[in-house]
């Protein structure tokens, strides 16, 4: 019995280890081929190992202008949905008002709308108008769009819990509202923020489809990608997709780092005095 | 005069309403005058209204008093992101179901009238039955497929990860942090036809296995709807594992100790504890999967072959290639409809409150 479950156990182990080799098996190979010296227009068999690409990952001039412009549209795009997302945030769950289930049901729309339908109907709105032309705006627009969701979601989740009766106390003791929001409100809830704007970036620089349908001239990241798949793959895509992944795994790991640290602190600060702040912190 | 002071107290006291009201015109004004539902003179009395009632509740808030502006409040700080989502996601569906009933003067023109064009839909199923089941069934196998790898994954990470917990967290997230495309393409070239993966099922002799499974096709791994179905699991799999996770991670440990206690077998406390807390997250995780995998367009497109292209290809195809609006606008309208209605039975059944 006891030998029978044992066995289960690893199984189901050795299960979710390959289930994690799965997830890591592209990731490999893209790595592993930024450092390949492909033979032809095509970076897809192993020739030799080589530091070329690394040495020169701007070298691809078109690859490097669509990251600009990727990342371009990326801050502006992030600013303005982050604003936007928060100030929805902050109304859902600092008021109790008329309409807020609705509100709520209304924000998950986006998101259980695929994105070719977000797409193809936001083009649709720009068809034969002569306000906009096709172009960098229409992309930042676009992705404000679908943008404004996801922060607003994850910004409520991350400040539910949130101690409002901090800004009643600033505001007794003589704090302008202003003051009170810059002082007291701004500080605690800008990690929930924060977060959320990252998202949105990360979102932004890899949102394909949505962006396809919107584009005009302009070429993003993933569009270069994928107009040059069919022509030609340069190792240079690899080398920049490698970077991208190397910087995301070192924010996520500076976060969880500051986030140890932060928990070690908590537990080794004075505990009655900071109680109020480490609840809604 | 006493009347006009009990009359702007009434407005004061009900200024919850006055703003909830005006959002919702102004949402109204926005949507019609960006899907050019009006136009001409209709459209600037539209515009003005929509000047007038953002003008009006701006007094209101500015005279109102304290009580008018704290019930205005969260109004305002909703407005801006609700106005740009009713003139950026409700309008364009608006103009997206007029387009959709719309016909083009002639086959090369970019112009549409409006005409109640229902034989546009009945065209879009004629010509994209096969693609829209293709969406369908191929969306359904891989959410099922990520539920039978993400389910045991989620699973070790919760219960078995211990102080790792977060480390094997980041590293099922990390491989999503390389473009959507790249690890398409990666793929492509992972299952591409004398690539390593062919190479060594033939050497073990799993060639003919799986051709008699119909994964494989003719010694080929890439280019069949099994390469297409494995690349949405793949590009889909964080949005069933992360909902999974987090319901797993709420539930009380004490409650399988307890039902162990109480002589349940292991398998049979998972069954009657574990597995029923953790369908929300399975629940969450089948919307999130499924959504996104039946409108994709480009695992079929670079992990597929002419006969695997499922709706979003034709959908891309018709808009942007043939500039065919009304049948690609009809395609997006039955998509976006059917899930609707399949996020609204599935809704009937598990409840909301966890999807948020």
């Amino acid at each position: 019995m006891r030998k029978r479950s044992k066995v289960a156990r690893w199984a189901l182990n050795i299960f979710a280890g390959m289930g994690l080799l799965y997830l890591f098996t592209p990731i490999i190979f893209i790595v592993a081929f930024s450092f390949n010296k492909p033979k032809g227009n095509f970076n897809i068999a192993w020739q030799e190992f080589t530091l070329e690409n690394w040495m020169h990952p701007f070298a691809e001039k078109s690859l490097t202008h669509a990251l600009r412009v990727s990342l371009e549209i990326a801050a502006v795009s992030t600013i303005i949905s982050t604003v936007l997302g928060s100030l929805i945030a902050i109304a859902l769950s600092r008021y109790k008002f008329r309409g807020s289930g609705g509100i709520n049901i209304f924000l998950i729309l986006p998101l259980t709308t695929p994105e070719i339908v977000l797409g193809s109907s936001l083009a649709t709105l720009f068809l034969g108008q002569n306000f906009i032309e096709f172009g960098f705006t229409t992309i930042v627009i676009a992705h404000i769009m679908f943008q404004v969701s996801f922060v607003a979601l994850t910004v409520r989740a991350r400040i539910r819990g949130f101690d409002w009766t901090l800004e009643q106390a600033a505001q007794d003791l003589g704090a302008s509202p202003m003051r009170t929001f810059m002082k007291v409100t701004l500080p605690l809830i800008l990690p929930g923020i924060l977060a959320a704007s990252l998202l949105a970036f990360a979102l932004s620089i890899d949102d394909f489809i949505i962006t396809f349908f919107n584009s005009g001239n302009v070429v993003t990241f993933p569009l270069q990608i994928y107009g040059a798949a069919r022509v030609r793959i340069p190792p240079q895509i690899n080398v920049l997709a490698s970077m991208i992944l190397f910087l995301s795994v070192a924010v996520l790991l500076s976060g969880t780092i500051a986030g140890m640290r932060k928990e070690a602190a908590k537990t080794s600060a004075a505990k009655p005095k900071r109680h109020s702040l480490t609840k809604s912190g | 005069m006493t009347t006009a002071v009990t009359a702007s107290r009434r407005i004061s006291t009900n200024a919850d309403r006055v703003g909830l009201g005006a959002m919702l015109v102004a949402a109204v004004c926005l949507i019609a005058l960006g899907a050019r539902w009006v136009s001409g003179p209709a459209a600037s009395v539209l515009l003005l209204v929509l000047a007038l009632v953002l003008i009006g509740v701006l007094v209101l808030a500015l005279r109102g008093g304290p009580e008018a502006r704290r019930l205005l409040a969260p109004y305002g700080l909703l407005k801006p992101g609700m106005l740009w989502l009713a003139l950026f996601f409700l309008a364009p569906v608006w103009s997206l179901l007029r387009i959709s009933l719309s016909t083009k003067p002639s086959r090369f023109s970019v112009d549409y009238n409006f005409t109640w064009a229902f034989e546009n839909y009945s065209n879009a199923f004629k010509d994209f039955g096969t693609q829209f089941q293709h969406a369908f069934v191929y969306a359904a196998i891989a959410t099922v497929l990520t539920v039978l790898i993400g389910y045991p994954l989620a699973y070790v990470i919760a219960f078995r990860g211990g102080r790792y917990k977060n480390i094997l967290l980041g590293m099922v997230v990390i491989p999503f942090f390389t473009s959507y495309l790249i690890r398409t393409i990666a793929w492509s070239t992972i299952l591409a036809d004398r690539g390593f993966v062919v190479r060594t099922f033939d050497a073990v002799g799993l060639v003919q296995v799986l051709e008699w499974l119909h994964i494989m096709d003719n010694g080929k791994l890439l280019n069949t709807p099994a390469a297409v179905i494995g690349g949405l699991t793949y590009n889909f799999l964080p949005f069933m594992l992360l909902p999974i996770y987090v319901s797993l991670e709420k539930i009380d440990t004490n409650l399988v100790d307890a039902a162990g206690d109480l002589y349940s077998s292991a398998a049979r406390a998972f069954r009657k504890v574990v597995l029923p807390l953790s369908v929300p997250g399975v629940f969450a995780g089948t919307l999130l999967t499924f959504i996104p995998a039946a409108g994709d367009f480009v695992n079929a497109q670079f992990l597929g072959n002419p006969n695997t292209t499922m709706i979003g290809n034709s959908i891309q195809d018709q808009f942007l290639k043939q500039n065919n609006y009304p049948v690609a606008s009809a395609m997006s309208a039955v998509l976006m409809f059917s899930i609707a209605s399949l996020v609204l039975i599935y809704t009937k059944i598990f409840g909301t409150e966890d999807l948020a």
